[in-house]
């Protein structure tokens, strides 16, 4: 069994360089989808990624994306929308977790505890509804089978967060860069905690349903964390953390074609490295500057 | 809120009016019959031991806390200076001209993509004003503590406010930059008539500049310039205890009291406070 396994994975690694598998595969309407649902999702990702950050809500966002599996199973087991029930579960615990504040320290434990919690509550849905499959899928994504109604979803939610955020940027990057201060100038930082979250807990749902919860974090944490790592210019660091986002996205999901490999592998690969590069870029950086 | 007139235009008005004010939370009542008139370019030290409420009558001057009765009436033109400490947030995420630019429109909604010029010229003569064009670009959390403070000297002076509330800006900063530091303050105060009120442990640092001192005491307060309310007679009758204040070398030493740490010589033996 094992060694089929290993067979299986040179056989698919050598078809990387397969580009014209690739170009194939392009022509086809589920992939041209699956391709503009990861360019979204990257978008989304990347604008939100070096708020997130900012703010250090890496753990939020994961907190997030396992209760949005939770809140799908239990759509599956009620039998509505998956996508809707996986949006609800991600925008109640992260309205939760945005309440608290921006206070880590405190945050950081209640949100392994609801998270533990919620997923255990998420296992026992899906094994009432008999079938573990598509709980599976939730935790690795289904890009390739995102389909014209995910595609639609992704993109009301690319839309809500470039809204959002053109409205609430600058008060909210006062507010989670210098929050005493912000709080004093009568900035609503309470509030702005919440319809943050809430706005990440929506990219967290369509980021569960098109990567999976597990890999939610390397399009809307990394590429933020990467730039982080090279500039503290609030806007290049948006620029950059878009671009490495759409970088992993759409490169991602072109490599994952000829192998047939799952997306998600690429993803976080290629997202890791542009990190760990930058972090290598960055490190002399701030060196220099002392 | 938004850069207010200049003081010049409010014809000398008090910038604050505290009017009969009384501060409570349930039982515990930081202060009472509290009646003070902050006049433009006045500089009010509030001192206090920890818990006695300068903190709380900084936030009631920002709108954050609510008097139990009375009045009080504010600027709306208003600058604020926290200490320096590391915030929950990330300090590498700005850079310090991002800091002093939240100073000028960080509370507006939008993008503020078009006063992005005047922005740019406000922020440079503010960072030239607090002599920090130089490390202006530089990440927040690489600069040092003085380094951090002037910046947000600058970022509370940009909006052109006509008050000052300083939350123990010195706090951690060794002497050279605390006195950078309340000079820039206090040249604030003297080219624009802005009114100061510093919330401070330990009144040495901005002595010579100070007009008026608020000095809190469990739920009790003395209002008056340094000579009168730094005394062995009011600081005794204040704390209800034995106090005993000595001026040594220009600096005023407080033996006894709660919070006499804050100012205890280090070479005065058995001074130490319990």
């Amino acid at each position: 069994m094992s060694a089929t396994t290993t067979l299986a994975a040179e056989r698919s690694f050598s078809d990387l360089w397969d580009f014209s598998t690739t170009a194939d595969l392009l022509g086809y309407d589920f992939v041209q989808h699956a391709l503009l649902a990861m360019a979204l999702l990257g978008l989304v990702g990347g604008l939100l990624g070096p708020l997130i950050v900012a703010r250090q809500m890496s753990f939020a966002v994961h907190g997030a994306s396992e209760l949005s599996v939770t809140g799908a199973a239990a759509a599956l087991l009620a039998g509505f929308s998956v996508n809707l029930g996986g949006v609800i579960g991600a925008v109640v615990a992260a309205a939760v977790f945005g309440w608290m504040g921006n206070k880590a320290r405190e945050r950081d434990s209640v949100i392994g505890v609801v998270m533990a919690f919620g997923l255990g509550i998420g296992v026992l849905f899906l094994a009432l509804y008999g079938r573990i499959g598509t709980g599976f899928a939730l935790l690795t994504g289904q890009v390739v089978s995102v389909g014209v109604q995910g595609l639609v979803a992704i993109a009301i939610t690319a839309a809500i967060v470039v809204a959002v955020l053109a409205v609430i940027y600058r008060p909210l990057l006062f507010a989670s860069t210098d929050p005493r201060v912000a709080q004093a100038r009568g900035v609503p930082v309470r509030t702005l905690s919440v319809v943050f979250a809430i706005v990440m807990g929506l990219a967290c749902a369509q980021g569960v349903q098109i990567i999976g919860a597990l890999l939610v974090m390397s399009l809307l944490i990394t590429p933020g964390a990467a730039a982080a790592r090279i500039t503290a210019n609030p806007v290049r660091a948006l620029v950059l953390s878009v671009v490495f986002a759409e970088v992993a996205a759409i490169g991602g999901l072109l490599l994952s074609l000829a192998p047939k490999l799952p997306v998600s592998v690429f993803v976080t690969i290629i997202s890791f490295v542009i990190y760990v590069a930058c972090r290598i870029v960055g490190s002399r950086r701030v060196y220099r500057t002392r | 809120m938004t850069p207010g007139p200049v003081s010049a235009q409010r014809g000398g008005r008090p910038v604050v009016t505290f009017s009969a004010a009384r501060l409570a939370f349930g039982d515990r009542v930081l202060w009472d019959g509290l009646d003070l008139a902050i006049e433009p370019g006045e500089f009010v030290a509030v001192l206090g031991p920890n818990g006695s409420g300068k903190t709380s009558f900084l936030r009631v001057l920002l709108g954050q806390y609510a008097l139990r009765s009375g009045t009080v009436e504010t600027t709306e033109a208003v600058g604020y200076i926290p200490q320096q400490h590391a915030d929950d947030a990330d300090p590498m995420a700005i850079r310090g001209r991002d800091l002093v630019g939240f100073g000028v429109d960080g509370n507006r909604w939008g993008l503020g993509l078009r006063g992005r010029a005047r922005r740019r010229e406000l922020v440079d003569r503010a960072l030239d004003a607090v002599d920090a064009r130089h490390y202006a670009d530089a990440p927040l959390g690489v600069l040092s503590g003085g380094e951090q403070q002037r910046l947000r000297v600058a970022q509370a002076v940009v909006s052109e406010p006509d008050l000052l509330l300083c939350d123990e800006p010195l706090a951690s900063l060794d002497p050279t930059n605390q006195h950078v530091v309340v000079d820039l303050i206090d040249r604030r105060r003297r080219e624009a008539g802005t009114a100061v009120v510093f919330v401070t442990h330990e009144i040495n640092p901005i002595l010579p500049y100070v007009d008026r001192v608020l000095y809190l005491v469990g739920g009790r307060f003395r209002i008056g310039t340094p000579e009168q309310v730094m005394t062995t007679e009011t600081l005794s009758e204040l704390y209800g205890s034995d106090v005993e204040v000595l001026r040594v070398n220009g600096r005023l030493v407080v033996i006894g009291g709660e919070d006499a740490h804050h100012c205890v010589a280090p070479e005065t033996p058995g001074s130490r406070p319990a």
